[in-house]
């Protein structure tokens, strides 16, 4: 018989190598839609390399995928850090988008330095808030997070929707179905493509490193998702730390709706977030909830979304050859990470303990 | 007449919706959530379609959708239960490469139209007898062949899930699959069953959606539909029946939008989208605060199973 048992932690560099190999191996298998989409795989890959790195309009457009990515991912960390399943980075990143809006109505005629602060803060309280309504359950209650957030993924694209057609709509767009775009003083300042949310993303970054790793809150949502009586055991206090993490959650996905309606869409709309939200759950899973592995794979994640654009363009090849080459480099790097914790052992060999 | 008309037609609207959550359910009873749903429509949907389209034949389609809603299932199946991989994550990516992959292979087919003989086969049959009974007959009994199928699957589904062994050893992986293995279960081969199940219903319940609810094939026919199935399963709190039930309620609030635009009702029709998740949300709430426990959720659900750390 073939057994598998756990590896010890595996070394850095087989976890490169893995994933390496599970990146090319997915590319293999990708080719055949390649093909079959009329395409040659390697102009085409060489393609998406171009699309985000061709030139500096291309390359700032990548790093404007990666920000919200980067951030949402951060946000959706803190949770998981906590086994706090948060599957619903998309809905606080929608009500975070609505904050931002709801101020340039309110205060219309703030200006830039004030506006961005005050955009920043609404967004950041209305995403927590929509984390906070599935934390408060499940701190009391017991409440299944993981489909409690899903749905209010949805319950926020609702709202969204009928601000889009009814509430907000822009009476000046002739009968089309939308919100008004910002005022000039609301839009991020940008310099040759890249606005004012990536300064944000390196200090929230900075900010997260070290509030994960040596701060007192950020050693009690650790501790928390390792292990509840352990806490407890800790005097820990079990509900305050569900709540903090899912303020810090909640707010850091909802920021990226500023980000977004602020920075790049300059008004509020139903496909504002891309399905990110979902993109930056498995960017932080795969990133092992690790800070700057989550840097590193958002920047992975932005290059294959900003290049899976540039390919629909420049290739005239559907968006869809890009979704699905996507999803099968997910499949392989999930897959691959079973090599990373397990191994074959035979029954003939003694059984070390792990 | 015309209440009768509206729920005949909330009947047709959730019966995709009924087969992806019946095959959630059996999946989740297993332990395993799968939030490829949405993906496993969208792939059962637009194969259904092309096998429907070139060959005319609609059983050929329905086989054909099933068997391409389980091969997805299987690539969820196969990083789940051998690779042990995160299953939210694992379904997500599911998700995404069903709605690339009939994005992809339906862009050929957009426009075309349900063969003569497809739409021929499910048209409303009025059942004998049961079709008479005032009122239920002629929501129930006065439907397509499909629909009637799905009656049947809610009985099976029940008598598989509650009334036989192997749905005993389902449930049992689900709420502990270290004792359903130490008592000598084959655990893996219970999950492999149980997903590839999940995914040939939901490929069916996308099928329906392209070769019977719609004569023309669109862009995204499955268009979220799958999510709210995720939501449904918790709705019915894992129960055939309740999932019928919560089918057609989610189904008469697909097509109330409508109906009340025409009546100009005075509170925003958007919202009324929301109710099937604000809906499912109070389950959540209740089933949760109530604590009982054969109406919560499977205990292992989510986590996988590793035989080795017993």
């Amino acid at each position: 018989m073939i057994h598998v048992i756990k590896k010890d932690v595996p070394k850095t560099r087989d976890k490169i190598l893995i994933r390496v190999a599970a990146v090319v191996a997915a590319l293999l298998v990708s080719s055949i839609i390649v093909i079959f989409a009329d395409a040659n795989p390697i102009n085409l890959y060489m393609g998406i390399i171009q699309g985000c790195f061709g030139n500096l309009h291309r390359f700032a457009a990548t790093i404007q995928f990666m920000v919200p990515l980067l951030v949402l991912s951060l946000g959706v960390m803190v949770a998981f850090k906590m086994r706090f399943w948060n599957i619903g980075a998309e809905g606080q990143f929608l009500m975070g988008a609505i904050g931002a809006t709801l101020v340039v109505r309110i205060f219309p005629n703030l200006p830039l330095p004030m506006m961005i602060l005050t955009m920043a803060v609404f967004s950041f309280l209305f995403g927590a808030i929509w984390l906070l309504i599935p934390a408060f359950f499940k701190a009391k209650y017991g409440t299944n997070e993981t489909l409690f957030t899903l749905m209010m993924n949805y319950i926020a694209l609702t709202i969204v929707t009928a601000l889009q057609y009814d509430f907000w709509k822009d009476p000046g767009a002739n009968g089309m179905p939308k919100i008004a775009n910002f005022p000039a003083n609301a839009l991020l300042p940008s310099i040759s493509g890249f606005n004012l949310s990536i300064v944000f993303a390196i200090i929230l970054v900075i900010l997260a490193y070290f509030f994960m790793n040596y701060s007192k809150i950020g050693f009690e949502i650790t501790v928390l998702g390792e292990s509840e009586n352990t806490a407890r055991y800790l005097g820990i206090n079990v509900t305050k730390t569900i709540i903090i993490a899912a303020l810090i959650s909640g707010g850091l996905c909802g920021l990226v709706g500023m980000f977004q309606t602020a920075g790049i869409s300059g008004a509020l709309s139903v496909g504002i977030t891309g399905g990110l939200g979902f993109t930056a759950i498995i960017v932080a899973w795969l990133s092992g909830l690790k800070v700057p592995f989550i840097v590193l794979n958002s920047f992975v994640f932005a290059v294959l979304l900003q290049g899976g654009s540039y390919i629909q363009t420049a290739f005239q090849i559907p968006g869809s050859v890009a979704e699905m080459i996507q999803a099968i480099i997910l499949f392989f790097i999930l897959g691959s990470e079973f090599a990373l914790h397990y191994r074959f052992v035979s029954d003939k060999k003694t059984r070390e303990v792990a | 007449m015309e209440i009768v008309f509206f729920l005949s037609a909330a009947v047709k609207a959730g019966t995709c919706l009924l087969y992806a959550t019946l095959g959630e359910i059996i999946s989740e009873k297993v332990g395993h959530l799968n939030l490829g749903v949405e993906g496993m429509m969208q792939i059962g949907a637009v194969i259904g379609f092309i096998a429907g389209f070139t060959s005319g034949n609609p059983y050929v389609a329905v086989l054909c959708a099933a068997l391409a809603g389980a091969a997805g299932a299987m690539i969820y199946g196969f990083l789940t239960v051998s690779l042990k991989s995160n299953q939210v994550v694992t379904g997500l990516a599911l998700t995404i490469f069903g709605i690339g992959f009939a994005a992809f292979f339906g862009k050929a087919f957009v426009g075309k139209k349900v063969p003569e003989a497809i739409t021929t086969f499910f048209q409303p049959v009025k059942l004998p007898f049961l079709g008479d009974i005032p009122f239920v007959g002629n929501i129930f009994f006065n439907q397509s062949v499909y629909v009637y199928f799905s009656y049947f699957l809610v009985i099976l589904v029940y008598i598989y899930l509650y009334k036989t062994k192997w749905g005993l050893n389902t449930r049992m992986i689900g709420e502990n699959p270290v004792a359903a293995d130490a008592s000598g279960i084959p655990v893996d081969r219970y999950k492999y069953f149980n997903i590839a199940v999940c995914g040939a219903l939901c490929g069916l319940g996308g099928a329906f959606l392209s070769l019977v609810y719609i004569s023309i094939f669109p862009v995204n026919v499955v268009g979220g539909r799958g999510w709210i199935a995720v939501a449904l399963v918790i709705f019915a709190m894992w129960n055939p029946g309740k999932a019928m039930l919560g089918a057609y309620f989610f189904g008469a609030m697909d097509i109330a939008s409508f109906w009340l635009q025409t009546y100009n009702f005075p509170v925003s029709i958007y919202f009324f989208n929301a109710l099937p998740y604000l809906a499912t949300v109070f389950v959540l709430i209740f089933t949760s605060m109530r604590n009982h426990e054969n109406k919560k959720e499977p205990a292992w659900l989510g986590k996988n199973y590793f035989k080795e750390d017993r």
